[in-house]
């Protein structure tokens, strides 16, 4: 017997956590002495008040839908990917490399070509640790983690000692080459206002494709039967042949995947080559977006969303109110994924209760 | 290399361990009751912060430690909170905890000090001064002068913070807690079954609680060292990861508080050797390779032998660790009494030069590597993770 009605799980719950963990949020800008109000004012108008502001917020929220979708992916297998940090950042890598050594004679075929280069190289930074969980059960939580360390290490030699450009001290890499340079949104969407240097750009459209492809994968196909049932119950699974070992190693090297496509957005159609620590976070974002939005494609995208608005907001609250650091996003978002994710029970049990109440008693 | 070198590592491995050595045995505490803590991580962090914080406004050490460990213990009671309260997923609330601290420290450094987020550099009462033991030199140029074992009193064993010393105690305070005591019993059990205990008319709730509560403050301590011994103020992230490391030790320990000892020590060497050797030849290395070897297996010899002592082993058992510890103390010895100009194999192993990244990531890929399982199979406790729902 169901305790509530599926609408009041789906949405009203997760938008109680989030307007609590705003809440939480507001009252510590309170007690940092500015006021929450004008706060809120600054980054809505920061975020959505402009072409600019959209520019910049849909950018970033492609690169959580990536992050975002990974993270989902992950759980519906029950299993926790921190890595998305380090697995972004060798999809990082891996686009340098296609986009350095390959010429490409046009942006299309440069994209499909980086997207593959990505997925492949996120993918196989997630297979070691999904390989050490499923076969010698060390934890993911603890191995990804290591691993977006020591993904940061390498990047950072790489970066100084093979890629760097002769006679700059700047650690990145040379500028890609015009053929792999995508189209920003000021040429498919001009008319609305966008400008030349904005960041938004055609990954916009192969980050909603991801969203349907991992709705598609996870509730169409029986690979994404077998994620679901495995999640639910591993002894199940294993009692209708579903493999353990098979489904843990899919399971991440497709979260791996979809972590290191952020790279397409930030690393090809923004800064058109690998800086330092490019991710700046977005893979523990997706932690955040992914529980938000219940491991669901549309919650993830309206998550996204609403982090790309946080950053984007954030960047001009930080403009606006000197006294407010850029940390502040990362106290969000620590806020969300409490009251989203550990908390969920404190908002879920008063509303069960609530509905029962409300429920006629003739049943 | 030569002998106070050797020492002066070791020293520094100490140093670099203690913060390790007491987050391991927070995450002891916790996870010996049934609930893991990935947040060991952000406590550390948090405590550091409001240690230096509060140090460098009061002009106190030890009102600073007191609020470091008040914020860590906060934190810990939110944990508590969500994973025992709530029954939220324990993971997930260790990790908001960690973003929680990272960002906090930040923000709230930002408006109080306007230094980029860090605390201004303390001195003295605000910071913790090395302590010199009686009749110990602390001038390196009168070190160098001393025998061999003045030398080991004066370097290693004297000379570093009361945290240290400290921390070390509660290696076998922690050890007595848990395997002598009524409630030591009952903690270890309501980590493997927690329905026993409830039985037996005693809260698990309760129980958990006061575990998380040690965790807390046991988490305090290592953050308030790190910024006021260690180092001297807080800056960004200055835990590095070292709640992880802590986790994995804690693993490699198989959750008794002296193999966590001797685990967090191997993770403090490694920080030691790395931030000592910037650029380092791979025949050093091999050498320090073999040196640590060479330690560990004096260790096994010296425990194998105690156990004969007590005729609860075989003379046989101390074959394997004599052998070891004999080949690798050659190796060592050998390797750096080679003369890399001589040509040979010696000039071609210096033509390789490990880079300074890899030293950094060394701790992380051993963790690795240890959690990979080479080196046995780690059984956590039975009920670790899971809430405990009283009736169904």
């Amino acid at each position: 017997m169901d305790k509530m009605p599926k609408w009041a799980d789906v949405i009203l719950i997760p938008l109680i956590s989030v307007l609590l963990a705003l809440l939480a949020s507001g009252a510590v800008v309170a007690f940092i002495g500015e006021s929450p109000v004008e706060a809120m004012r600054i980054m809505i108008d920061g975020a959505f008040g402009s072409a600019y502001g959209w520019g910049y917020t849909l950018f970033y929220t492609t690169n959580f839908i990536f992050t975002g979708l990974a993270v989902a992916v992950a759980f519906h297998a029950r299993m926790f990917n921190i890595g998305g940090e380090g697995q972004a950042a060798l999809g990082g890598l891996g686009v340098a490399i296609m986009a350095l050594y390959i010429p490409w004679p046009h942006w299309s075929l440069a994209l499909i070509g980086c997207t593959i280069a990505a997925a492949l190289f996120g993918a196989a930074w997630a297979a070691i640790p999904a390989y050490l969980q499923a076969k010698r059960g060390s934890h993911i939580v603890i191995t990804t983690i290591m691993f977006n360390f020591i993904a940061s290490a390498l990047l950072v030699y790489l970066l100084v000692n093979v890629f760097r450009v002769e006679g700059s001290m700047a650690p990145e890499t040379a500028r890609f080459a015009e053929g792999t340079h995508l189209p920003s949104a000021s040429t498919f969407a001009g008319f609305l206002g966008f400008r030349p240097s904005t960041p938004l750009n055609v990954s916009f459209f192969v980050a909603l494709a991801a969203c349907v492809a991992v709705w598609l994968l996870i509730w169409r196909t029986r690979l994404g039967y077998e994620i679901r049932a495995f999640g639910h119950s591993e002894t199940a699974a294993v009692y209708a042949g579903i493999s353990p070992v098979k489904i843990t190693m899919i399971a991440m090297l497709i979260s791996g995947a979809l972590a290191g496509m952020m790279a397409i957005n930030s690393v090809q159609g923004e800064a058109e080559r690998l800086v330092i620590d490019y991710v700046q976070g977005a893979g523990f974002v997706g932690i955040a977006v992914a529980l938000m939005g219940r491991s669901h494609p549309v919650g993830v995208l309206l998550a996204a969303l609403l982090f790309g608005a946080l950053y984007q907001g954030g960047a001009e609250l930080e403009f606006e109110m000197p006294a407010i650091s850029r940390e502040m996003i990362v106290v969000i978002q620590a806020l969300v994924i409490l009251f989203t994710g550990a908390l969920d029970n404190m908002v879920r049990m008063p509303m069960e209760k609530l509905f029962l109440s409300l429920r006629p008693r003739s049943e | 290399m030569d002998f106070i070198t050797i020492l002066q590592l070791l020293d520094s491995s100490i140093r670099l361990a203690t913060p390790l050595l007491l987050a391991c045995l927070a995450g002891l505490f916790s996870e010996r009751a049934g609930i893991f803590d990935i947040g060991l991580e952000g406590k550390m962090l948090a405590a550091a912060f409001f240690s230096a914080a509060i140090a460098f406004t009061s002009g106190s050490v030890w009102v600073g430690l007191l609020t470091g460990v008040a914020a860590s213990v906060a934190l810990s009671g939110l944990h508590g909170l969500a994973s025992i309260t709530f029954r939220g997923n324990q993971l997930i609330s260790g990790v908001a905890i960690n973003f929680l601290a990272a960002g906090m420290t930040v923000v709230i450094a930002q408006t109080w000090f306007s230094q980029g987020g860090r605390t201004p550099a303390l001195t003295g009462n605000a910071r913790f001064e090395e302590i010199v033991l009686p009749g110990a030199a602390s001038r390196i140029r009168d070190i160098a002068q001393q025998s061999p074992l003045g030398q080991i009193y004066s370097e290693l064993i004297s000379g570093h913070s009361i945290l240290v010393y400290i921390s070390l105690l509660i290696v076998p305070l922690s050890w007595w807690v848990l395997y002598r005591t009524r409630f030591g019993l009952r903690l270890r059990a309501v980590g493997e079954n927690p329905a026993a205990v409830d039985t037996a008319g005693i809260s698990v709730v309760g129980l958990r609680y006061a575990a998380v509560i040690i965790c807390g403050v046991l988490c305090g301590l290592a953050g308030a060292y790190l910024a006021t011994g260690l180092s001297a103020g807080f800056v960004k992230d200055m835990s590095a990861g070292r709640g992880f490391i802590a986790l994995a030790a804690l693993i490699f320990a198989k959750w008794r508080p002296w193999h966590a000892l001797g685990a967090c020590f191997l993770f403090g060497f490694l920080d030691a050797a790395g931030n000592r050797f910037q650029n380092i030849e791979l025949l050093t290395f091999l050498s320090l390779t073999f040196l640590l070897l060479a330690a560990v297996s004096a260790i096994m010899l010296v425990i194998r032998a105690i156990l004969l002592a007590r005729g609860k082993d075989t003379a046989r058992s101390l074959l394997t660790p004599g052998i070891a510890l004999v080949v690798s103390v050659g190796l060592a010895l050998g390797l750096d009494a080679l003369d890399p100009d001589a040509g040979g194999i010696a000039t071609y192993l210096n033509t390789f030069v490990l880079p300074v990244q890899f030293m950094q990531a060394l701790p992380y890929i051993l963790v690795v590597v240890i959690l990979a399982g080479l080196v046995g199979k780690a059984i956590p406790p039975r009920a670790g993770g899971e809430p405990y729902v009283k009736e169904r």
